[in-house]
This record gives structure tokens, sequence and C-alpha cells, in this order.
């Protein structure tokens, strides 16, 4: 380790590790890259076939290249991408990313954006001073998958009547998930990429409890709050007690067919194409404080530091106008309000049914809460992921980790 | 002029220097240079988004002096170093004994406990991450003969011996090979003479076996104390410095602070106390050589 961060140092010493004044930019031909977290192959050809079309408009512009950096390490390869000074012109930022991308001015603004149909609370985390800074081109309400197989193997009711009698809520889905355990041996409802590492994710479980990791102004606690208190306890007998969720150290992978439900993004739908059996999308159940629903986001910005900085950032708007916003809403549900109907979406994504459509994506979207995130966010998440681990023990005392993830992060939330 | 210039010996210390040209051009470039720069690094604060390098002084070394989770890290640090130090060698010694006898079979386990050596260490500790899963390979081995295991990573300290586990069988058949080609270089003779004054099996190891051994003890107990000290993929794949912050070790730690926190500055200065450390401990054990080396050749 201590030879990469040589050698790294040594990448910086011969490059400018300056300022973020941009260089004088160029006449001539220009190349682009933009870093991405997705390999996949139709989702690459679609970026390709927008770019040729870029580049037939903009002769200027010899190649634009799409770059997929692993999703587990995607923001701090980046980020050492830039301090090496070899970052791309354009980049996918995460939405834990976003508040220190979008307050560092390592982002070109985007003047003259026309944002006149963008939801707001799509490009809420993407602004600064009222200017719009990055592109939300990715705003996907998590949902929750159901294996109907599992269900009925293990007697439950099935989500679907569960809706119609107005009785999905979260007492149910555990009562069922336990069952699912009881009686298949499979775990019952996992939260996909928590692992009880990656502890954002249970947003999609707090928030029906009205729970907040921190306040609106990011400056007070939310952990030892009483809604997170009771969404937590209601979480640890969820794992300890009932069984329903697989427990630390476990893992289960609902798309293999090894978990009743899953929470989780709809764009892993695509996963269900070979699916080996049957399977619902559903809405978040309803917590105590009624119904909810939670985004995860993806921004899209032009670096400053790049070399040809405003060209990167044509080729933005470019990327995101509104017929290539619907070509992309194929993979990623767009932040354009014209586009947010059931019948546009239903086009592109032909594993849902429209229902499913408006009932998770569509309603999710205008009503979503965004998943937590701060300035120095990766610090505070380390913070809370090592305060958080004694809660998840049986003979945990809930109130008195969630009062330690408040000490641990009070400092950072101050800065 | 040239003729008189070039002389046989400086020809001969031109030839010498070119020979080494091409390892020190490249230990000064991928060596001392970036260990000057890191330096230099540790007075500034740097912030890689912003794009702004600031000279701070000493900032970051007062920043260290009082960084509260600093003691927890090199606790950290050290009980990973001690245990796999004293793990390793004393395993490796044993096997090393014990693969030296004239029996059936040596070659084979030879081979065996070398052969992790070999393999992809992220591979090797990614597979090892899933037999100590709670219901991975060990525990299912584990209840199969009716013992409940425990969760190996999410517990404070098992989460630590399995690391360092992880670490020991990967490593031990090096120093076993090391050790074994030190046994074989001890005269037989020794040991006939010793046998003729009846001494034990155990006195022969102690008085004989050990001290002919001594410098193979020392290079052993250096590399692996060094290595010890820049553990890495085996936190970053198998507990990511947790539970609690029980596994981060100061290289995972630097890890944190420049790659992911972006304190590149504060990273730098955890480097260079990285570094002091290493030299320290290498220095010390290279002076006490002079005191329990028996012979050095």
């Amino acid at each position: 380790m201590r030879k990469l961060a040589l050698a790294c140092a040594a990448a910086l010493a011969l490059t400018a590790c300056g300022t973020n004044t941009p260089a004088a930019e160029s006449t001539g031909p220009v190349s682009l890259r933009m870093t991405v977290w997705t390999s996949n192959e139709a989702h690459l050809k679609l970026f390709n076939d927008i770019a040729a079309a870029y580049k037939a408009k903009n002769p200027r512009v010899t190649e634009v290249k799409f770059d997929p950096i692993p999703f587990e390490s995607y923001t701090t390869t980046l980020t050492t991408q830039i301090a090496g000074g070899n970052g791309p012109d354009l980049a996918w930022i995460l939405e834990n990313a976003a508040p220190d991308f979008v307050s560092s001015g390592a982002l070109v603004a985007l003047d003259g954006y026309d944002t006149s149909d963008l939801s707001p609370a799509a490009t809420k985390l993407w602004q600064q001073n009222g200017k719009l800074i990055a592109y939300p081109f990715s705003t996907s309400p998590f949902g929750v998958f159901v294996n109907t197989d599992l269900l009925k193997a293990a007697g439950q009711p099935l989500p679907d009547d569960l809706i119609a009698q107005g009785k999905w809520s979260w007492d149910n889905v555990i009562a069922s998930a336990a069952a699912v355990n009881a009686e298949t041996g499979k775990a019952g409802i996992v939260v996909r990429d928590f692992d009880y590492k990656s502890w954002d994710n249970l947003s999609t479980v707090w928030q029906g409890w009205g729970a907040q990791a921190w306040s609106e102004d990011g400056k007070t606690c939310g952990f030892n709050q009483q809604p997170m208190v009771d969404a937590m306890t209601f979480l640890h007998k969820g794992i300890f007690i009932e069984k329903a969720f697989p427990g630390p150290g476990t893992t289960a992978d609902f798309f293999a067919g090894e978990a009743g439900m899953t929470i989780t993004q709809i764009s892993r739908a695509s996963l269900l194409k070979d699916g080996k059996f049957g399977w619902d999308l559903v809405p978040l159940p309803s917590g105590p404080k009624g119904k909810y629903s939670v985004i995860g986001q993806a921004g899209l910005g032009a670096l400053k530091k790049g070399k040809n900085p405003s060209v990167a950032a044509d080729f933005l708007s470019f990327f995101t106008n509104a017929e290539n916003s619907a070509k992309l809403a194929a993979y990623f549900p767009p932040p354009r309000k014209s586009q947010l109907t059931a019948d546009t979406l239903a086009k592109t994504n032909p594993l849902l049914k429209p229902d499913q459509l408006q009932s998770v994506v569509v309603d999710g979207i205008s009503t979503g809460v965004v998943k937590p995130s701060h300035k120095g966010q990766a610090e505070i998440a380390q913070a809370v992921r090592s305060a958080l681990d004694p809660l998840w023990k049986p003979d945990a005392n809930v109130k008195a980790v969630l009062d330690g993830v408040c000490g641990s992060i009070n400092p950072l939330l101050a800065k | 002029m040239n003729q008189r210039f070039w002389t046989g010996r400086r020809r001969d210390n031109l030839a010498g220097y070119l020979f080494i040209a091409p390892q020190l051009a490249g230990s000064i470039l991928f060596v001392f240079v970036p260990l000057a720069l890191v330096v230099w690094y540790s007075l500034h604060e740097w912030n890689v988004l912003a794009g702004t390098f600031e000279f701070t002084g000493g900032a970051n070394y007062e920043q260290l002096a009082s960084d509260p989770r600093l003691p927890g890290v090199l606790a950290a640090t050290g009980l990973f170093s001690a245990g796999l130090v004293v793990l390793n060698l004393t395993l490796a010694l044993l096997l090393a004994v014990l693969l030296n006898q004239k029996l059936r079979g040596t070659i084979f386990f030879r081979t065996v406990f070398f052969s992790p050596v070999v393999v992809s260490l992220v591979a090797w500790t990614i597979v090892w991450g899933f037999l100590l899963q709670d219901n991975g390979g060990i525990n299912g081995v584990l209840s199969w003969l009716g013992i409940a295991g425990p969760n190996w990573l999410r517990g404070e300290g098992t989460a630590m011996i399995s690391v360092i586990v992880v670490q020991v069988v990967k490593n031990v058949g090096l120093n076993m090979i090391l050790f074994l080609a030190a046994l074989q270089g001890v005269p037989a003779n020794l040991y006939e003479a010793a046998r003729m004054d009846g001494a034990s099996r155990w006195r022969q190891f102690r008085s004989i076996t050990v001290p002919m051994i001594s410098p193979t003890i020392l290079l052993t107990s250096i590399i692996t104390v060094v290595g010890s000290l820049q553990v890495f993929a085996q936190i970053a794949v198998l507990t990511q410095g947790g539970p609690g912050t029980s596994t981060t070790v100061l290289v995972y730690y630097l890890y944190q602070q420049a790659f992911q926190f972006h304190h590149f500055g504060y990273g730098a200065t955890l480097s260079v106390l990285l570094f002091a450390i290493v030299l320290t401990l290498t220095v010390v054990q290279w002076q006490m050589r002079k005191r329990w080396v028996f012979h050095e050749s």
C-alpha cells in the first residue's frame, strides 16, 4: 500500500497539482473521456450511439470515450484520477458524493441549461446557489422485488393482495419474510447492498418511521432521535428475533432465488430477464408514518480541470437533452417531468408492467426522499459504520448504540 | 587528452556505474523521489476536488499528535504484527523442522504448505472471506462436528484472529522454505558430536539448531515484521477495518484518510509515520543481531 501511495505521489510529481483554473482551451481536435460505473454492453452501446450523433454535428470532437470504473470503488478511483492530474472530462457522480463535488467547485456550472422540464425533487441535490452544477440523469426509486414462488411455498399472501386490502405494511412484510425463512430456509427479506456496512441503504426502511440520518441543514444528528430509535429497534427485532432479515455475515442473493423479497432500485429488474421464478415489483411497504418512497440518484458533471471543459459541458447538454433523455430512460429513470409517465417508461422497460411503473417509478420520484448525503460523506459514512457495528448483535442496546453514532459523527457534521 | 583522461581505473569505474545505473535510476525515480514528495505533501493541506494545495507547515503533524483515532489504530497494528510474527515464525520453524526429517511424503507436504505463497493474494483472501462467513464453509464443518462456530468476521476478537490466520497460512510457506534451507546447512557432525555427549533432541535443537540458523531467523523476522506493517488487501477485502475499528491497521487508516476521505496531506503524514516505524524496527532488529545472531558469514 505504501508503494501504491508512493507510485501515486510519483505520478503527481509529473503533473501540476495546482488550482482549478482551467487551462486555455485549444481550438484543435477534441477528445473527451467520461467515467461511468456501468460496463453493461447495452448501456455502452446507447452511449456510443449518442456520442456518434454528437460527433457528426461537431466534427472538432474526434473521440468520446466511456470509461467504466467498478462501482464499489468508483468515487475513490475517480478522485485518485483527479488527484493524479488524469481526471476525466465528464464523470458520473453518486448521490453520496454529490455534496462534495457540487460544493467544491470541481464541476463546470451548467449555465444556460433549460431546467424548466426537470423535477425539482430530482435536481435539489445537484444545485448550488440556484445554479445547476450536475444533471441527475438517473433518479431511480427503491421498490420491493418479491419472489412469488417462495411466498406461496411459505403459505403467505402475495403483496398485490395485501396492497389491494391496504395491508402492505412493514409489520406484514416482516411476518411474511419470517415465514419464508422458517418454512423454506431461504432468507426472508434482504436490503440489497446493505451487508451490515453500507448503512445508507437502510434509509429505505427508516424513512417509513420518518427517521433521518441528519437534519435538513446537515448540522444535527438524527440517529438518536425517537423515530430512528423506533425504526432501528424494529429492524433489530426483525433480524435477531423474527429472523426476517438474514443476519450479519450471511449473504443471500434475491436474483439467484435465495430470498423471498429484496429492497433495491428498479434498474435491477434486468437481472430477472432469465429469472427462474415468479416475481413481482411493488412499492415500499408503509411504515408507522404512512406511505413513503426513497430514491437513489446519479448525476453527470463536466470537470473544470479537463482540457476542454466548455466542450465537455456542451456534450453534457446534448447527452441529456429531451431526445436523448428519452433513450436513456430505458435504463435510467429520467428527471424530466414530461417523460415521467408510465406510458413513456413502458416503451423502454418491457420487463415491468405499467402499473408497476406508475406505482413504483412515477409516484416514487415525485414524492421520493433521496438517500442521505452530506459534505464529507465518506468520512461520516465510515464513522457511522463503525459506530453502528455494536448494533448488529442479538443483545445490543439500541438507544445506547445510536447515542454512540451521534457522538462520533457530531464533530464531522459540524465541520 | 582523451587518452590520458580515460585511464584504466576510470574505465572500470564507469563500467561499474553503468552496470548499476538502471537499478539506481529506478530507485531514484520510484523510491527516493516519491519518498521526498510524500514528506513534502505532508506539509500541505491538499483538497483534490477543490484543487487547492496550501502549505500548512506542521499542521498535519499536530493533527497526528492529537488524532483521537490514532492510538486505536496503532494498537490494532501492534496486535496484528505481534500476532502475525509470533504465529508465522513459530509455525514456519515447526513445519521446517518436521519436514526436514527423512520421512516419506515430506516433499508432498512441503509443496502443500508452500503452494499458498504463489496464489494471488486477493483471490486467496476473497475465498477465505466466503469460508469465514457466518453460513460459510468453516462454520459448516464445525456444525458437522457439533460445534456452533462464531461469526468470525463480525466479532471484534475473532475478526483480528481471522485476518492474522488468513495471512499466516498464506505466507508461512515462504519462511518455512527459508528455514528448511538453513536447517540443511547445519553440519551433521555437530549433531553427531552432541549425541555422543548425550544431548537430548530438545537440547540439540536449542544449542545447535537455533544458533546455527539464527541469521535466517533474523532475516525472516525482519521480512515478516515489515510485511505485517504493510498489510492492506486482507483488511480491505475481509473486514474493511471493522467491526468497529478493531482491524483498522495503520496502512488501512492511511488509505481511508487519503483515498476515501480525500485528506491527501494527512494521508502523506501517516505515510511518514509508517516509514519511521518500519525504519526504527528494522534498525533495532539489525542492532540486536550482534547479541543473538550466533554466526554470520
